[in-house]
Order: C-alpha cells, then structure tokens, then sequence
C-alpha cells in the first residue's frame, strides 16, 4: 500500500496540476479554544510550501488536519481538484498523504527497521520479510547519509536520530504529498543539509512538500512558497521571489526582534566548576565527555555549540546527576556536588532543561500549572501540607514569566502548542530559583518571538547572578546573549570564544563545513 | 461539497451539548453505577435495602477499600500489585499466630502479647512484604507484575507453611493472660456502624489527604505520569515507589486483621484473588492502569459497586456463574470508559 503511490504523478489532470491539495475555509475547534478560524492553504505540486508562525498559531493543527488526525470542524479538503474526506492517517496515506509529526511518534521498543514499517510490513511468502524491510532501511539510511543500524532500539538513540528515523518513515512511503512538521528541530547543521539535498530530490520527482520550522534562514533557503499563520487565521502569502527574513518576522510577530545580547554585568565568583569530568558512553566503548574542564562565574552565560553527539547532553545530565561522572569533579559555589542525588542539586540551586521534553520534561497526565510547580513542592509546603494560594501564585508567576499561552493553569498540558509545552518546562525549573541553569537546546521548537523572551529572561537572571549555560544547534543563537561560546567536539573543548565571534569560526571549530 | 460543511455546522452544537452530558457520565460513572444498581436491587428484592444488609455489605467493603485503596497507590506510580491478597492472608495467620502466644524455649515461657502489639506487629509484618516488593520494583528493575506475582506466591507459601494448612481457630485470647478483644475490629459497632467502616473511613481520609494535599502526593502523581520527567525535576521516584508498596502492603495487613477479626478465624487461604477485586476497584473507579491517574474518591465507590453488585446478585438468586460473569463484564465496561475518557486528553502535542 502507498507504496507505488508515485506511480499516480503523471496520470494527474493537467489542469490541476499547480495545486495537489488545497484546505477551503478549514476551521478547527477544540472545546472552547478556536485554533483554525477559517484557512486557506495550498499545498503546490513538485514544490515546497512553507508555514510559518508563532507558538500556537494552529500550523500542527492545519497539518494534522491535512493528513486525517483531525478531522475539520468546518470547511473542506480538495485533492486533484476533488473535494475528499481524509478520516484517519491511514486514509490519507493511502492517498498518497504522509507526515513527520513535531512530537516523535515512534515506538521506544522497537528497532529502527520495525518502526519504519509499522503498520505496513512488507510481506514475503514465509511471513514478515525482515530481510527487505531492512534491506530498505539501509538504502533509506545512505540517502540520508545517517550510521544508525537499522536493528538498534529506537530508545537507544539519540533524540536527533530519533528524529532522522521519523523522516526515514515518511520517506518509505513514498506519498506524493510530505508534510514535515519541525523536521529538524534535532538535527545538527550537516544533517539538516542531507535533508535538503533529499527535499531537492523528491521535488524533483514531483513530490510536494509542506515544511514546518522555527529556524527561518533555514526554512528560507528551500521555500518555494511561504504562507504566514497568526491566530489560527493566514495573514500573508508570498512566493519566494517576493519575501525575505524580515518579511517572515514582520508577518509573525508584528514588529521587530533581536534575540537580545549579552548582560553588561560584571561577572561574580565561580558557581560552576567541573574539573576534568569523564563520562563514559551508553555503549560502553569510550568516553561522552572525555576530561572536560569549565568554569562558569555567576551572572555568566555561556554557550555550548557543537555537532550532535559532541557530548553536550551528556555533560549536562551528568552535571545534573542523572548520569554519574566515570571520573572528574563537578563543584558547585566550591562544593563538591558529585555525590548528591538530582533533587539534592536542584535544592543546592543547579537545574537542568532537559532537551527531549515529551521524555524528560513534562508529566503529560498533569496539568500546565502541576507541571510548572512540580520541581518546586518545597516551596509552597509548609509543614506536612502544600499551599494552594501559595502555589497559585508560583504559577501564575511562572505562566506570566516565561508567557506560557493556555487555557489556564488547568489545562492538561497536552492541549498546549509544543513551543508552549517547552516554555513550561523552562519555566518549571525557572520557578526553583536556581543559581545555575543548564539548559540543553531550550530554543527546540519555540517561535522566533518567544526565543527573543526566553533569552530575555536568561539575560535577566543572569544580570541578577544567576549562571547560565546553554546549548544550541543554531549559531546565530550562539551570538546572542552568550559572554563566551564553547565549542565541544567528542567530549572535549575544541574551541573557546569571548570576542568577535563568527559564526564561520564557530562552526569550522565544531568540524562542520560551511558549504551549502 | 457544500453538503460536507452543512451537515458538519449542523451538528456542532448538538455535539457540544452530547459530549456535555458524556462528560458528566464519564466523571460521575462509578456514582451512578452504584445508584443504578441499589435501585434495581432495591427494587428485585425487598431484602436487599435494609439496614442489616447494608452493613453485611458495607463491612466486605471495608476489606475490599481497604486492599483498593493500597492498590490505588501503586497504581498511581505506574506498577500493580499482585500480592495484597496474599498478604492479606499471611498478616491474618500472623495475626492469630501471636495470638496463640510466642513460646520462648530458652526462658521456657510463653510470651502472651496485648492486642495492639499484636496489631502493630502484624501492620510490621505487611510492611516488610511491601518493602520486599518495593526493593525489586525500584532497585532491581523487575517489573511489577512479575515481582509482585513471585511474592504472590511466597506469602502464600509462607502462611500455608506457619499454620501447616490449618486454620487459627481461636483468636479470642484469655482474660488471665490480658490479651483479650481481638474480635472488637470485626464485630463491634459504634453507634450501630460497624468498627472496621470506621477504619476504612480512617484510611480513605488519611489516603486522600495524602495525595492531594502533600508533597508525596504530587511526586506520586508526576512518577506515574512520566517517572523521568518527575525524576529530573527533584522528585524522589526510588523512593515513592518504595513507599507505594509499603502502603499497599499495611492496607493489605490492615485488612488481614479486620478479616480474620471477623471471621474470628485466620486461615492461610483467605483472601485468595482478592487481588483482582482490589484492581477491579481502582479501575472501575476511574483510575489509569498506565499511572498518574485517579482518586480515592473513585475507589472507594469502585469497591461500593463491585461489593454491592456481587450482594445483589446472591440476595436476588442469581447463579453464581452468572455472578463472574457480571462482574467481569462491569470492569470490561469501566475499562473502555477510561480509554474513551483519557484517550482524547494529553496524547496530542
Ligand atoms: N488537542 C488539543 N486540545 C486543545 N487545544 C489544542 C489541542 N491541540 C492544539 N490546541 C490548541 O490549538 C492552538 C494551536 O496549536 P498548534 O499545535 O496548531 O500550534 P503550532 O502553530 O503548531 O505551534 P508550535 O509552533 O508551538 O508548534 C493552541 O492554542 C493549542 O493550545
Ligand atoms: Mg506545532
């Protein structure tokens, strides 16, 4: 099934030919909450239509309506010209629909080969045919230039590869329509081009593309067509010929932006000290972080770039206590803290945003505000009971801060937007007023506007001498509020900046290549 | 085409109201379960709604809230706990083991304990079976089920094997010895309602507060709604699910007293697949099997409509093939109301 799907290209009308799908006046609702309030939206054949828009602005609703999640309160679906009813996923991957979600929908437990054939396994005369399913894995693999086996556990992967093998799925397929939702919101410089290079391909096999991201200058370079979104309703539509960056941020946040720089402070004692830290990695064979040494002075910000699998998640979790150091110090204020368990540390004033929020930052049976609060209990405790008002207040602090925008502190946290989602998690550990803060890629998946105010607010806490440390994949969010910028590369420092950075002399110091 | 957005304007506002009402069912079920049920047996048999009758059933109630509630607890942590009913069986032999006086060959006496060490001991000993589940759940990474399954068995064994496969006859003490008043759990009342309703009450009051109102309760919830989320944030997830099974462990020794109090016998097989009736009741009760879902409140009525439904179907004559077969068929029910309630919350992202 879907398999041969390519095979329908040229058969379509002519007359149809400039737009496969369109949406006609779709509206969505859930409950109360109006998140498409009548949009027209043209998917164009063989070219790649780009949505932008801010945290909330309905762009993951109008692709899951598209392909068959949800169905459209009001309003209609075209296809070839024909109205059609998409019900489920598996409808329209039959009419040649598929979708990278924003949230990674695979199966931990399973291996890469399995997960890519979910549900349409390919079947030989004995049974399941694993030898061609993988097979095809490999072949899917090279063309995204990517070294996972394809019999490693999902779980066992990095969240970057995670996400290659999410595109390596919708690419199986082989639809003649391709929504990416944020495809690349893990994915290092270099595997973001090997996905451009495959976008390129499949345009040229006639294959439309419908692209989701909040990294613009990226989304940019392969737009055909850019289509703005702002409160569930389009507000702007543009060829690429007639748009640019600054048309793009006008139409989505209103007025201008800057990702801020960096606090004029003077900078206090060393909070943060890790002295030759050593982690070894999951497999066993060599070291993650291999003797890395950094200070980092309260009412600093530092930034920490580097390809994936630089060891960047794995000195953050280590420093945060979630994996133990094979050798090395870690002191806090001087203190020695290698020893202490993770809410030890987080009472000690060392917090960590974890980079994968659906595993690691959010309980998605809670609401948004037992979600904000929930790493600062201690706070809102007195004696045995917790406060309601007292905790109360922490969360509208803290929805009012990092501007979470929900229902209300009840709403359960899965009604949110991911940017949304994301900025609780910040603002969770946020509301512990820790004296340092790692934060592992706390721009994944947060709009261009609200990047600006959680660097803001970083820039803030840091002018009050909180230390900050974060990661990135981006570089021109290397530039923004970081005194100096570390480049890691196999667990170690391969470069350190402080001024007149570049983002060339970065990203050559992290073993990428400049060329497009 | 025009047809499509028609019929689908058409029927929003009904769909509104519809999932309204849908919604007041689904939060309200195991309630209006329970009020269907006392009036259909209420109305088949004229037995059925009396007072005497009401406090037989309340007082099997108060076993069964009382393994429920336990069970409740590690549900909400994401794990189950097979063993309560074994513990149940193996704290109610201890029970009546003291009871029977612990002979001391080196002085050569025998030691005759007061109720209420018997008591605090015999709570100690389901303690000790909760700690052992809590130890190989949390450090040893077994799975729930299969470790609590294995202690299923060993409790089991070990009862069997204190008592020989007898049964402690006599559990009523002797005022010479001053260990009298074992049977005051089971079979006193104050103010014409049974002890062990009280203790029940006790428990679910104190369960209740537990949950929402302190710290634990919270790092309860966030480690069944996503243990590493909850882990990264400060919460002690090790120790809550030690404590979880510790809890389920008391509430199953608390109930092995009040049984074997009522029965006045304490027999090595009692509370057999009491288990699953504890599970039914937590389901039934709107809790999430998957953790980090569900209230006391909802329990205790669980284990109302599964007592109650299982007297009425005796009372009104009902075979008791049928009976399992009702029964089984509510918790069915209960379950596909739970996914069609949590199915459409908090998957999307
Ligand atoms: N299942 C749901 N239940 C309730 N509200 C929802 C649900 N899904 C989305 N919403 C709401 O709809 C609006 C649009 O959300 P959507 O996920 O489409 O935003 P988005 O443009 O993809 O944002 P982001 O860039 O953050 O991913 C938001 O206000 C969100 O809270
Ligand atoms: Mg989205």
């Amino acid at each position: 099934m879907g398999t041969d799907t390519l095979d329908d290209v040229p058969q379509a009308k002519p007359d149809v030919a400039e737009v496969v799908l369109a949406a006609r006046h779709v509206a969505k609702s859930f409950g109360a909450v109006q998140a498409l309030k009548g949009v027209n939206f043209d998917v164009h054949r063989g070219q790649v239509t780009t949505l932008f828009g801010e945290n909330g602005a309905g762009k993951s609703t109008l692709m899951k309506v598209l392909s068959g999640v949800h169905l459209p309160t009001e309003g209609e679906l075209i296809l070839d010209g024909k109205p059609v009813v998409i019900t489920s996923t598996v409808a329209a991957r039959e009419l040649g629909i598929s979708i990278i979600h924003q949230e990674l929908s695979l199966a931990p437990n399973m291996n890469v080969r399995d997960n890519i054939f979910m549900g349409r396994e390919i079947m030989g005369s004995f049974g399941v045919d694993y030898a061609e399913q993988e097979r095809q894995t490999r072949a899917l693999m090279r063309d995204l230039e990517e070294d996972i086996d394809p019999l490693t556990l999902v779980e066992d992967l990095r969240l970057g590869q995670q996400q290659i093998v999410e595109i390596a799925r919708a690419l199986s397929v082989n639809s003649r329509i391709l929504i990416m939702d944020e495809p690349t919101s893990a994915l290092s410089a270099t595997e973001v081009e090997v996905l451009f290079k495959v976008i390129h391909d499949l345009k040229a096999r006639g294959v439309s593309i419908v692209y989701i991201s909040h990294h613009l200058e990226e989304a940019l370079t392969i737009t055909d067509h850019a289509v703005v979104l702002r409160d569930g309703i389009m507000t702007a539509y543009g060829p690429r010929a007639e748009i640019d960056l600054e048309w793009i941020v006008r139409n989505m946040v209103g007025d201008n932006f800057d990702l801020g720089s960096p606090p004029e402070n003077v900078l206090g004692a060393p909070a943060l000290q890790l002295e030759s830290l050593c982690v070894a990695m999951a497999s066993g064979a060599g070291n993650a972080v291999d003797h890395l040494d950094l200070t980092v002075s309260a009412g600093e910000v530092v930034c920490i770039y580097g390809l994936m699998g630089a060891g960047r998640t794995e000195m953050m979790e280590c420093v945060a206590g979630r994996l133990a150091p094979s050798s090395g110090n870690i002191l806090l204020h001087g203190q020695d803290v290698s020893k202490l368990t993770i809410s030890q540390r987080i009472a000690a004033g060392l917090v960590l945003v974890p980079e994968d929020r659906q595993r690691d930052g959010l309980v998605q049976t809670m609401s948004v505000g037992r979600n904000l609060s929930l790493a600062s209990i201690g706070n809102f405790t007195k004696s045995l009971f917790t406060n309601t008002n007292d905790e109360d207040a922490i969360i509208d602090r803290s929805i009012k801060e990092v501007t979470v925008k929900a229902e209300g502190p009840d709403a359960p946290i899965g009604s949110l937007s991911g940017g949304n989602q994301q900025k609780v998690v910040i603002g969770k550990m946020l509301a512990t007023k820790p004296s340092v803060i790692l934060l592992d890629e706390p721009s994944r998946g947060i709009d261009i506007g609200a990047k600006g105010e959680v660097f803001r607010i970083l820039a803030d806490r840091a002018n009050n001498g909180m230390a900050v440390v974060y990661t990135t994949s981006e570089v021109t969010e290397c530039l923004a509020i970081a005194h100096r910028v570390i480049v890691m590369r196999r667990g170690r420092i391969a470069a350190e900046f402080t001024q007149d950075i570049t983002k060339e002399a970065i990203m050559a110091a992290s073993g990428e290549s400049l060329a497009a | 085409m025009s047809d499509v957005r028609s019929a689908s304007l058409e029927t929003k506002p009904k769909k509104a109201g519809e999932l309204n009402f849908v919604h007041l069912l689904l939060e309200g079920r195991a309630f209006f379960a329970l009020i269907v049920i006392i009036a259909i047996f209420s109305f088949l048999s004229a037995n059925y709604f009396s007072v005497p009758n009401f406090l037989i059933m309340t007082s099997q109630v108060a076993i069964f809230g009382l393994l429920a509630i336990g069970m409740l607890l590690v549900i909400l942590s994401g794990g189950i706990d097979l063993s309560v009913g074994s513990t149940l069986a193996l704290c109610g032999v201890f029970a009546g083991f003291l009871m029977q006086g612990i002979e001391l060959e080196a002085l050569g006496v025998i030691l005759y304990l007061p109720v209420w060490a018997v008591f605090i001991l015999t709570l100690c000993m389901g303690a000790l079976v909760g700690i052992l589940n809590g130890v190989l759940v949390a450090y040893f990474k077994v799975p729930a089920f299969v470790a609590t399954l294995g202690t299923l068995y060993v409790a089991r064994g070990v009862a069997l094997l204190m008592t020989n496969g007898l049964t402690f006859n006599n559990l009523s003490g002797d005022p010479s010895f001053s260990n009298t008043g074992f049977e005051w759990l089971g079979f006193n009342r104050l103010w014409g309602v049974p002890i062990s309703i009280f203790v029940l009450t006790a428990v679910a009051v104190s369960v209740h507060l537990l949950l929402t109102r302190t710290p634990f309760g919270r790092w309860l919830y966030s480690t069944g709604g996503n243990a590493n989320a909850a882990e990264l944030s400060g919460v002690p997830v090790k120790k809550v699910q030690i404590w979880v099974y510790v809890l389920s462990g008391v509430c199953a020794a608390i109930a092995g007293v009040v049984l074997s109090s009522q029965l006045t016998s304490a027999g090595p097989t009692a509370g057999t697949t009491y288990e699953l009736t504890a599970i039914a009741a937590v389901v039934v009760g709107g809790a999430s099997l998957m953790g980090g879902r569900g209230t006391v409140r909802g329990t205790l009525l669980g284990a109302f409509v599964i007592v109650f439904l299982g007297a009425g179907l005796v009372i009104t004559g009902v075979s008791s093939y049928w009976q399992t077969v009702f029964t089984g068929a509510v918790i069915v029910l209960a379950v596909m109301l739970n996914s069609i309630q949590y199915g459409n919350k908090g998957k999307s992202g």
